[in-house]
């Protein structure tokens, strides 16, 4: 249970989730970094829980974190939710105490989800040679502009959060496991190390992370699962 | 405010932009002195190229020269480095700002982009942005509640990211043939009560403007 005395922390702690989803890693990561117990509950996102539907009645997605009986959802929210409430007690702070750091920080954060995920997703999801070339050209441009961002952030030091992690190796730290599927498959290197020598050793000391190494899904489970989504017909709309 | 201090800011914009006006708004509740620098969008700075190096886009803020980017983390950060005046997140209530980002989240996810396609398209595809749209405004005017603001009592976060969007109202009301005042009597009331404060009345362009603007997107675009 959480170090912190009485108060702001206490309450139940529970995590709706799926085991594939890079967002709900990601809150899994960061409650691990804090060394706190949960309930983890996985979701059946074809026939999603009363729970659920009652917690995120306005996107319905996971993860959703209830602390208290009290629903976050948005897994950057909730990110910065642990950071805030959990502040002070075991593991490193997410976010840095400086106002500009947290703006750059929130800025690359902001980056991953707004600008690498379409373009890795698309990649992801590429059926043919012609589209999975033209995915990974967009890919690999983005993946530039995040080396020179480890650089900018890390200054020298093992993570972006400088010498632990922080919000920007978590959020970028869920997808990975999920390239490396990819790369199996397609035959690409996204984090080639003579390419982006930065990232692709932060991302080898991001998955040698205690709290990371926990709770990654298997490798081999989700080459399989990979390999069978892309044996099927195009699904309808994502859900998580 | 008591002796204009400079503190170095400035903050690139461009007019009609409500992404711009949330941080107008912001520095002006704030009670901060800035400069503002309008851009040409269509022609664009080298101030703005390096300071944006990875979007290019408005709004930036400046501060003592360095940048920072996307409209809703400029607010946060002016309400962190700029602490001792009227807080935008509520301070020590981490649900609280937990709700509030949430909400903030929820206006950037879906508005503009929703807006954008009842202005765009036509046939089946407006059809669905009307009803979506429709859904967005309920589903905002449902997490306001019987508040006076999104935080409760106090102007805060969540009013500073969707009030630039109310000058875009008329807009939806025009393009999407529906009415916010029937549809969200309570999302209505709250955009005139913001218009009664100062940085709000002073940020926001007159909703005919806006269409009027959108009217011209539309033009050359080629679009009827």
């Amino acid at each position: 249970m959480a170090a912190a005395g009485g108060g702001v922390g206490d309450g139940e702690l529970r995590l709706l989730g799926k085991s594939s989803s890079p967002w709900v890693f990601r809150v899994r990561v960061a409650l691990g970094l804090r060394g706190l117990s949960y309930e983890y509950i996985e979701e059946d996102l074809a026939n999603k829980s009363d729970l659920l539907l009652r917690s995120n009645p306005v996107h319905k997605k996971v993860p959703v974190l209830i602390h208290g009986g009290r629903p976050v959802c948005e897994s950057l929210v909730i990110l910065q939710y642990v950071d805030e409430i959990w502040w002070g007690t075991t593991g490193p702070a997410l976010l840095p105490s400086d106002p500009y750091d947290r703006a750059t920080a929130r800025f690359w954060a902001a980056f991953v989800d707004d600008k690498f995920f379409p373009a890795f997703s698309a990649l992801f999801r590429s059926r043919t040679d012609e589209q999975r070339a033209e995915a990974l050209q967009n890919a690999l441009l983005v993946v530039e502009t995040l080396e020179r961002a480890f650089r900018e952030c890390s200054k020298g030091k093992a993570f972006f959060g400088g010498d632990a992690v922080g919000l920007v190796d978590i959020t970028l730290g869920s997808h990975p496991i999920w390239m490396r599927a990819v790369d199996e498959m397609a035959g690409t290197n996204l984090l080639d190390g003579d390419k982006f020598p930065g990232l692709a050793a932060w991302a080898e000391r991001f998955m040698a992370v205690d709290a990371v190494n926990r709770v990654v899904p298997d490798a081999g489970k989700l080459l399989e699962q990979y390999k069978a989504s892309r044996a099927m017909p195009p699904p309808a709309a994502d859900s998580s | 405010m008591a002796g204009e201090k400079k503190q170095g800011l400035q903050l690139l914009g461009f007019w009609v932009s409500p992404f711009g006006q949330r941080c107008r708004i912001a520095l002006d509740e704030k009670g901060l002195s800035y400069e503002y620098l309008e851009q040409d969008l269509a022609n664009k700075s080298e101030l703005l190229l390096r300071a944006n190096p990875v979007h290019k886009k408005i709004p930036v803020l400046l501060h003592d020269g360095r940048p920072v980017c996307e409209s809703l983390i400029i607010v946060q950060y002016l309400d962190e480095a700029f602490p001792a005046m009227p807080a935008l997140l509520p301070a020590g209530d981490p649900y609280a700002r937990a709700q509030a980002r949430f909400w903030a989240d929820y206006v950037d996810k879906k508005l503009y982009d929703c807006g954008t396609r009842l202005w765009k398209l036509k046939g089946d595809g407006h059809a669905q942005a009307r009803t979506e749209m429709v859904e967005i405004l309920r589903t905002l005017e449902g997490a306001l509640g019987e508040g006076r603001f999104f935080g409760g009592e106090a102007f805060g976060f969540v009013d500073v990211a969707l009030v630039p969007f109310t000058s875009w109202f008329l807009a939806y009301e025009w393009f999407g043939d529906l009415s916010v005042e029937k549809e969200c009597p309570r999302l209505a009331a709250w955009a005139k009560r913001c218009a009664e404060r100062p940085s709000v009345a002073k940020n926001l362009y007159p909703p005919e403007k806006v269409y009027e603007s959108i009217c011209g997107m539309k033009k050359r675009l080629g679009i009827e």
